[in-house]
């Protein structure tokens, strides 16, 4: 009987001061009657990677889209179980779900910059959020932290869907920071990228860290051994009709999970088994 | 059957040929329409302006329609004016009620609501021009346009011009509506995952990107309402002279083709053949304006792909 | 920094401006749905004083026109109490059979022509950008080259035949459309099918693509000529408008039709003519639902799930 697999007991750091972000208890993400992810439990720290791996179809991205009540924008979607962000309950009916959206800042697989200009794509955030003071510093300072001033500030109003998807991505992230969010969820941020620019991406997160907490979404294990701290693997397990539900097998601090994996089937998967 | 390899050409059946000429003639039957049309309305309207009575440049600048008038008089100006002022009044009330409930249908309401207002839209523009005419003629006016605006006639351009804008409006949604649905579902997500409202992603996300498509209804619409004929015949009446006041009646290009046709006007008199000049100048009018809308909407739609 | 408890202090969709907008939205649509109403209810009610009344005539005689039936029944008359639709609906009818005859084979002809067989080159789109063209020439226009065309050049006279043939030419691009969507709709699984199989194009097209867009062509038909019925200028040129209170008796003779007949008698002054317009309206609306209910059913019932 899988289920849950709360790890802290065997994190082999010492007892580092962790600061919890996201406190996940027993969350499932239905739509309609499909049951997309089952009883996920698990924290997430503060200014940490943390990577959703595993074989897709395993409700990955549905689960970070609850992070954010992305997930109210799909009438069949429920959300049940408690998703805690630094104490406070996210589905509470008093929590604004407009107002998660700022805090909790979401990058697509899609880069989806608007068909504005680089420096309306930044300032449509700042002015939906009211942090139109100093607009052109804030906007520098998103492009700088997204490792973009230096290609793009000769000519911000270029239209954005002129750079290339390297580029665009990047000023995906620049706007969602340029709202000052705590917390990044990323889901496969580079799927659609070349190698270069993914290396570009991964090295910027490092970076990004350091101010945000991040999460993300990755079907390249590699890429989640090579980026994240922690780790949380997923698998699918069939249901009587037939339909295939998403579950948390394992998860551990990064390196422990590639070295010394505790389930058997994220063996399997690090191995390339399968996925 | 002979065990030969046959792969040479067998004989085309007779039916076949017959079968595959036809609908090419048919298709090309699409152009011999459109030819026919133009050279109708050409020759009999290059008639009228052959016609000694009438002169270029009074078919422009005279001020009054009287083409069965005792001296007729053949100024086009009063009716071209009608036209644009009852099409105006219609688009100044259709472009916001079609394109706000475009804006409700494709981005507001759930789908169940959908599935109920999208055929009640549908079932709006399937209703018979005619029968807004008398609605216009026998509720608008009396219920509306007479209680709050005095002064207004039996017959006027509010009422017309009302109808009409009715009429439209499911044109301008439904083409707003495709052309919001259109606009690729991630920059919708991008703006929400930013903390923007329904109301600002809808306003300043998607219309703008929808924008191309949305000219384009907004101009066939303008187009239709040009081309309108039997509500503003039966609700707009009759006043051959230049008229700006919309309490009153006001005469259009198609209400006074249909006018003239009332009096069974014998084919080769002049009076015949202003019908056709004015077909020429309504024609040039809607299909200038179906260009437009057809160029608008084709040129801009790839701007966000 | 804000802090966390900013979450609880909002809820921004709830904000003011977003519930003004809200209610802008459902004004607009409002007033659509609610116009709707509106007209269709007054048409029913005043229609139906003219087909459910009792009337009497004078001391002695007395008459009673109190159903529909009479209502279809009866020829025109200078009575707004007695004025039946019956030859307007007779006349509605000739014209519906020969819209169908003619604009059946011609647009499904052309549409299977341009989707399957034409190529993509300049000629076919010039066909194509003239159909788009047509589609937005007002009605009254058509009129016009009907007049020019059927009924003076082709000698046919302001008959039946002439209605018919301008409806026809009227509403072909929007079948032309039709048809087309119903034909791509056909998965091209089925084509190739057919072609592996020793088929040729014709035989492909003819025998399976076809059969199966059938549903859709009929209902874009349907749909067609439900507009075609509804259509009064164009039939305004061929002397329908005079008092023709008579039922057509051939393709070339005189005839009225059922929007005419209502359009003369919005015309009339008296306020009992109201009445008979609405009853008139009503017959229309009557069989425009009707259409398009069996447009719907042959949608539902026939068209495939591929």
């Amino acid at each position: 009987m899988e289920g849950v697999k709360l790890n802290m007991e065997n994190k082999t750091n010492s007892k580092i001061d962790l600061d919890s972000v996201f406190s996940v208890k027993n969350v499932s993400v239905n739509y309609g009657d499909f049951v997309a992810v089952k009883n996920v439990s698990m924290e997430m720290y503060k200014n940490k990677i943390t990577a959703f791996i595993g074989p897709s179809g395993c409700g990955k991205s549905t689960l970070i889209r609850s992070f954010n009540r992305m997930n109210d924008l799909v009438p069949s979607a429920k959300v049940s179980g408690e998703i805690l962000y630094q104490g406070i309950n996210l589905y509470d009916q008093n929590v604004d779900p407009v107002q998660v959206r700022r805090r909790i800042g979401m990058v697509f697989q899609k880069p989806n910059p608007f068909p504005k200009s680089i420096k309306e794509n930044i300032a449509f955030g700042l002015r939906v959020n009211n942090m139109t003071d100093n607009l052109d510093d804030r906007i520098e300072k998103a492009l700088t932290q997204a490792a973009l001033w230096d290609e793009v500030k000769k000519d911000l109003d270029k239209n954005a869907l002129d750079l290339s998807g390297g580029q665009q991505q990047r000023l995906c992230i620049a706007r969602t920071i340029a709202v000052e969010p705590d917390t990044i969820l990323m889901d496969e941020p580079c799927s659609a990228l070349d190698p270069v620019a993914t290396k570009k991406i991964e090295d910027l997160m490092q970076l990004l860290v350091n101010e945000f907490s991040i999460l993300i979404v990755t079907h390249n294990m590699h890429q989640a051994s090579r980026v994240s701290d922690y780790c949380a693997f997923f698998t699918t397990k069939a249901t009587e009709d037939g339909r295939r539900t998403g579950e948390l097998v394992e998860y551990n601090d990064t390196k422990t999970m590639f070295t010394n994996p505790i389930q058997s089937l994220t063996e399997e998967y690090i191995s390339g088994r399968f996925g | 059957m002979s065990n030969e390899l046959e792969l040479s050409k067998k004989r085309v059946p007779l039916i076949e040929q017959f079968v595959k000429n036809f609908i090419k003639l048919s298709a090309f039957g699409a152009i011999l329409i459109s030819i026919a049309i133009v050279l109708t309305l050409s020759t009999e309207a290059i008639n009228f302006f052959q016609s000694p009575e009438v002169t270029l440049k009074e078919y422009f600048t005279a001020t009054r329609w009287t083409p069965t008038f005792k001296n007729p008089e053949y100024g086009v100006l009063p009716l071209i004016s009608s036209t644009l002022y009852i099409a105006t009044i219609a688009c100044l009330i259709s472009f916001p009620i079609g394109l706000f409930s475009a804006i409700y249908i494709s981005e507001f309401a759930s789908k169940r609501t959908r599935k109920i207002i999208k055929p009640i839209l549908e079932l709006l523009a399937g209703v018979p021009t005619v029968v807004f005419g008398y609605f216009a003629l026998n509720w608008i006016t009396p219920n509306i346009v007479q209680k709050f605006i005095p002064g207004t006639g039996v017959f006027n351009a509010i009422s017309a011009g009302m109808a009409v804008g009715i009429m439209i409006v499911p044109t301008i949604a439904s083409i707003s509506d495709d052309a919001l649905n259109a606009v690729p579902k991630g920059l919708k997500m991008g703006a929400f995952a930013l903390g923007s409202t329904k109301r600002i992603t809808a306003l300043k996300i998607i219309l703008p990107a929808a924008i191309s498509g949305i000219i384009a209804s907004f101009i066939l619409g303008f187009s239709r309402a040009i081309g309108e004929t039997m509500i503003v015949t039966i609700a707009g009446g009759q006043y051959p002279e230049l008229n700006l006041d919309p309490r009153r009646a006001m005469y259009t290009i198609t209400s006074s083709i249909v006018n003239v046709s009332l009096g069974d006007t014998p084919h080769g008199t002049t009076a015949y053949n202003a019908l056709f000049a004015l077909g020429i100048t309504l024609f040039l009018m809607t299909f200038i304006l179906n260009l437009a809308s057809d160029y608008i909407s084709r040129k801009y739609r790839k701007v966000y792909e | 920094m804000n802090s966390i408890k900013d979450l609880t202090k909002t809820n921004k969709e709830k904000s003011p401006k977003e519930i003004i907008f809200l209610c802008v939205l459902y004004l607009c649509i409002s007033i659509a749905i609610i116009t709707l109403m509106t007209l269709i209810f007054d048409i029913l009610s005043t229609g139906s004083n003219r087909l459910f009344s009792d009337y009497e005539v004078g001391l002695v005689t007395k008459q009673q026109i109190n159903n529909p039936q009479d209502f279809l029944t009866s020829l025109d008359s200078r009575d707004p109490l007695k004025a039946g639709i019956g030859p307007a609906f007779v006349g509605t009818l000739w014209l519906m059979i020969i819209v169908i005859f003619t604009t059946f084979p011609l647009g499904t002809g052309a549409a299977i022509y341009l989707e399957e067989f034409a190529p993509k080159n300049k000629i076919t789109r010039f066909i194509e950008l003239n159909l788009t063209n047509l589609a937005g020439v007002p009605s009254v226009i058509y009129g016009l080259m009907g007049l020019a065309v059927f009924v003076r050049l082709a000698g046919f006279g302001r008959s039946v035949l002439s209605g018919g043939l301008t409806l026809t030419l009227l509403i072909l691009p929007v079948v032309i459309v039709a048809s087309r969507e119903a034909l791509k709709a056909v998965p091209d699984t089925i084509r190739q099918g057919a072609l592996a199989l020793g088929a040729t194009k014709f035989q492909a097209i003819f025998r399976q693509v076809v059969p199966s867009a059938i549903p859709g062509m009929v209902t874009g038909m349907v749909l067609g000529l439900s507009r075609a019925i509804g259509e009064t200028a164009p039939l305004i040129f061929m002397g329908a408008l005079t008092y023709v209170n008579y039922y057509p008796d051939s393709p070339l003779s005189g005839f009225t039709a059922i929007p005419i007949q209502v359009y003369n008698w919005i015309g009339y002054p008296q306020a009992d003519w109201k009445n008979t317009s609405s009853a008139g309206i009503i017959l229309l609306l009557v069989m425009l639902l009707t259409m398009n209910s069996i447009a719907l059913v042959i949608r539902n019932k026939f068209e495939k799930d591929w």
